[in-house]
């Protein structure tokens, strides 16, 4: 263990200063990424709003390429790995030089991460539309795409881990442990559930059969929710929150504790997606055990971000960005409740395969990792920009329509996931199904699903006021953005006395 | 512990090494994957095989990969759970001896419309055909999308000798002869659907259109342990089954959670 405490590679003889050297941050690999973000928001919430019009009005299947069988996991594989996965990657670009002040270490490598994985999106984009699909949920992207992510991913990992090298900041600071959790376990998770045999150039079968294959996409599935979806956001959060409340964050040993257990437990998680199916009873069961005891460790995050605002609430009423995270903060907290409480057997046997899920899975989507990418984005468009930020009063209207547009949208689903869940199970008198019609469970909720796609609209609007936020910003920038300077102690054993 | 996380312990020289710290956190997302999901995929004989489940015919295969093409699992499940209510609606609970052909699985997450594990047999071939090409023609009030194209695209076979061996290789027990004779046998079952629907007066010549190989995969779904299990067991009809297909429900025990 000793030799890893002289890692720090740079030993380029400083400008001036015996010790100090200067360096700079690469800017412009995170407004890439930002302006990425909402691009691609904007088209994966769109593709949303349509397959939400097409389950009430079925006419808006427009033929063979966009059904919702085939937009479905557009919409999710856009939202998720196009919109949330470049906001993780502007998080953890902009974070991360910060946090260790030094440069990322190749910007080549910025770069090809940058453009391999928006070719990448575009392949999905193209790909799923076409019916070229694995069916297995988030990871429906066939083998060559599946091949690129790994290669992309590698590139990123290389070059972030590359970077904690030559760091000039002895500790790494609680987010970059979250980003180094991400990192690790999406690659092990892709690489875990797409092991496959390919029939042709688009075409491959899984090494996997059955219970097995179930086993493991869900161990993926669950997890790319906690890996892309939690852990990389709570770096997030652990970066932006504080920088915007001008606070130190609530507890150094939550952290701690919350972050270990996290990671531990969340793995385990997974096989509350099969109760009640073929999976043998002992799995599942300690998946819906291990879905209670994340509870605990999630609130813990939530904590410490709603905590480190103490003393600061008055500093909500004109930070939109505060606002945002707040709200982000507490639909994470909501959602983490609502999950364990999902994975308990009695309650999924209610809840599993109805709307109740969709409602579920898009408090947290909508609600924690929209909100809290809306927020990092309107923190960032000033400084990344270095102008003011053309609207408050636009980012105050986006945050309280999208606000209202979660709110409409979750308690749609929750109304018709318990309705429709209730009714399947329904029993009469004599002991018969009350409705063993399906279609009168499905008529039922209709006008649930209206409701949700007005929530969805009200949702994909705000999305535009940022838009137009962020153009117009961007509009009044100065014409040349240079990457600023700055100096800092070189890094390392030399300068570092033991006490740290 | 109190040590560890004191704000000079034992953490805090680790957050001083990355490696150290990344070899502990991979360490700790490994332990449930290999506790809980690696004895599954390790062990063969950790799922109980039934006799009577067979491997996919080439011609079921290839409606199964049209399927998928189509994304009919985002919208119906396929696996039956033991609840009294379930059995009555669909049949028999999913057990996983029956699902060792299933590369990928096909369980599905939502049910948008109904689950589909025990639909073979429960309706006639034609019904099928009219369902596809105008779901309120079978179903009146339906939210799902017509498939028109799948009474028109001609059916792709060529592919199927390489997907036997492709699954083949993975396990599943093709015979060499079933390898060979893929597509000819894909031919002889695509004819017998389309010459059984055009005799419940449906279209005709639809022998080498997609949506063949579709109905001879719903048909199969589901239907492999009812051979097994009408020969032995004498078993009453289920309570006022919707399908006359449900065998009974042989596992109320199972049936708990209600």
């Amino acid at each position: 263990m000793e030799q890893t405490r002289t890692t720090p590679a740079s030993t380029t003889a400083a400008p001036g200063s015996s010790n100090v050297q200067l360096f700079s941050y690469d800017e412009q690999i995170v407004r890439l990424f930002v302006l990425a973000t909402v691009i691609w928001g904007f088209v994966g919430m769109l593709v949303g709003v349509l397959i939400a019009l097409q389950l009430p009005f079925w006419p808006a299947n427009l033929g063979e390429y966009l059904t919702f069988g085939r937009l479905r996991p557009l919409h999710t594989n856009a939202v998720i790995f196009a919109f949330a996965g470049n906001a993780i990657f502007a998080a953890i670009y902009y974070s991360t030089q910060r946090l260790c002040k030094a440069r990322m270490y190749s910007d080549l490598m910025s770069r090809i991460h940058f453009w391999g994985w928006q070719a990448i999106i575009v392949a999905a984009a193209i790909t799923l539309p076409l019916g070229l699909t694995t069916s297995k949920e988030y990871a429906e992207l066939e083998w060559p795409i599946d091949v690129a992510i790994a290669v992309v991913w590698i590139v990123f990992a290389v070059n972030f881990f590359a970077t904690l090298q030559r760091r000039r900041e002895r500790h790494m600071y609680v987010a970059l442990w979250f980003y180094i959790a991400t990192i690790i376990t999406v690659a092990v998770l892709h690489v875990g559930n797409s092991l496959a045999l390919p029939v042709s150039f688009m075409k491959s079968y899984p090494i996997y059969a059955g219970v097995q294959d179930a086993l493991v996409q869900w161990w993926y599935g669950h997890n790319a929710v906690a890996f892309f979806l939690t852990t990389p956001f709570l770096g997030l959060m652990y970066y932006f929150l504080p920088k915007a409340a001008e606070r130190p964050v609530f507890s150094y040993r939550l952290s701690i504790v919350h972050f270990w257990s996290l990671v531990f437990i969340y793995i385990w998680a997974g096989p509350h997606h099969l109760n009640y199916t073929a999976v043998p009873e002992w799995a599942v069961t300690l998946g819906m055990l291990f879905s209670v005891m994340l509870w605990m460790p999630s609130w813990g995050g939530m904590i410490n971000g709603l905590f480190t605002l103490r003393g600061a609430w008055h500093k909500l009423r004109d930070s939109v960005v505060l606002k945002m995270f707040v709200i982000g903060i507490t639909f994470y907290g909501m959602s983490t409740f609502e999950g364990p409480m999902l994975s308990v057997k009695s309650v999924n046997a209610l809840s599993h395969f109805t709307d109740w899920t969709i409602g579920h899975v898009h408090s947290g989507a909508l609600g924690w990792n929209g909100f809290m990418t809306f927020g990092m984005i309107y923190w960032l468009l000033p400084r990344l920009w270095r102008t003011k930020l053309w609207s408050e009063r636009l980012a105050n209207a986006h945050f309280w329509t999208g606000t209202l547009g979660i709110l409409l949208y979750v308690l749609a689903m929750y109304a018709s996931g318990i309705t429709q869940g209730l009714m399947w199970r329904a029993f009469d008198e004599a002991g018969r199904l009350m409705y063993p019609d399906f279609m009168e469970t499905v008529v039922q909720i209709v006008p649930m699903y209206w409701v949700r796609l007005i929530g969805g609209l009200l949702y994909l609007s705000g999305v535009v006021m940022l838009m137009v936020n962020v153009y117009m910003t961007i509009r009044q920038a100065p014409k040349s953005l240079p990457d600023p300077t700055f100096a800092a102690p070189a890094p390392a054993a030399a300068a570092q006395p033991a006490a740290a | 512990m109190a040590r560890f996380i004191k704000p000079n312990g034992l953490h805090r020289r680790l957050e001083g090494w990355p490696l150290v710290f990344t070899v502990l956190v991979t360490i700790s997302i490994l332990v449930g994957g290999l506790v809980e999901y690696l004895p599954m995929v390790l062990i063969d004989d950790s799922v109980q095989r039934i006799e009577s489940v067979r491997p996919f015919t080439p011609l079921e295969l290839a409606g199964r990969d049209i399927y998928i093409r189509e994304g009919c699992n985002n919208c119906h499940s396929q696996t039956v759970r033991p609840f009294r209510h379930e059995l009555e609606r669909y049949g028999e609970y999913t057990k996983a001896g029956e699902t060792v052909y299933e590369r990928p699985f096909l369980w599905g997450s939502k049910r948008t419309g109904p689950d589909l594990y025990r639909v073979g047999g429960k309706y006639p071939h034609l019904w099928h055909v009219r369902h596809m090409e105008d779901p309120r023609s079978t179903s009146p009030r339906s939210i799902m999308p017509p498939y028109p194209w799948l009474l028109e695209k001609p059916l792709k076979l060529d592919d199927l000798p390489r997907k036997l061996r492709v699954l083949q290789r993975l396990g599943t027990p093709y015979s060499e002869v079933e390898i060979a004779q893929a597509v000819d046998d894909a031919r002889r079952q695509a004819r017998e659907i389309a010459a059984e629907v055009e005799a419940q007066g449906g279209p005709a010549g639809l022998a080498d259109r997609e949506i063949v190989a579709l109905v001879a995969y719903l048909q199969r779904l589901g239907t492999d342990i009812r051979t097994a299990e009408t020969a032995p067991a004498p078993s009453a009809p289920a309570p006022s089954g919707p399908a006359p297909s449900a065998p009974a429900p042989s596992g109320p025990a199972l049936a708990a959670g209600e």
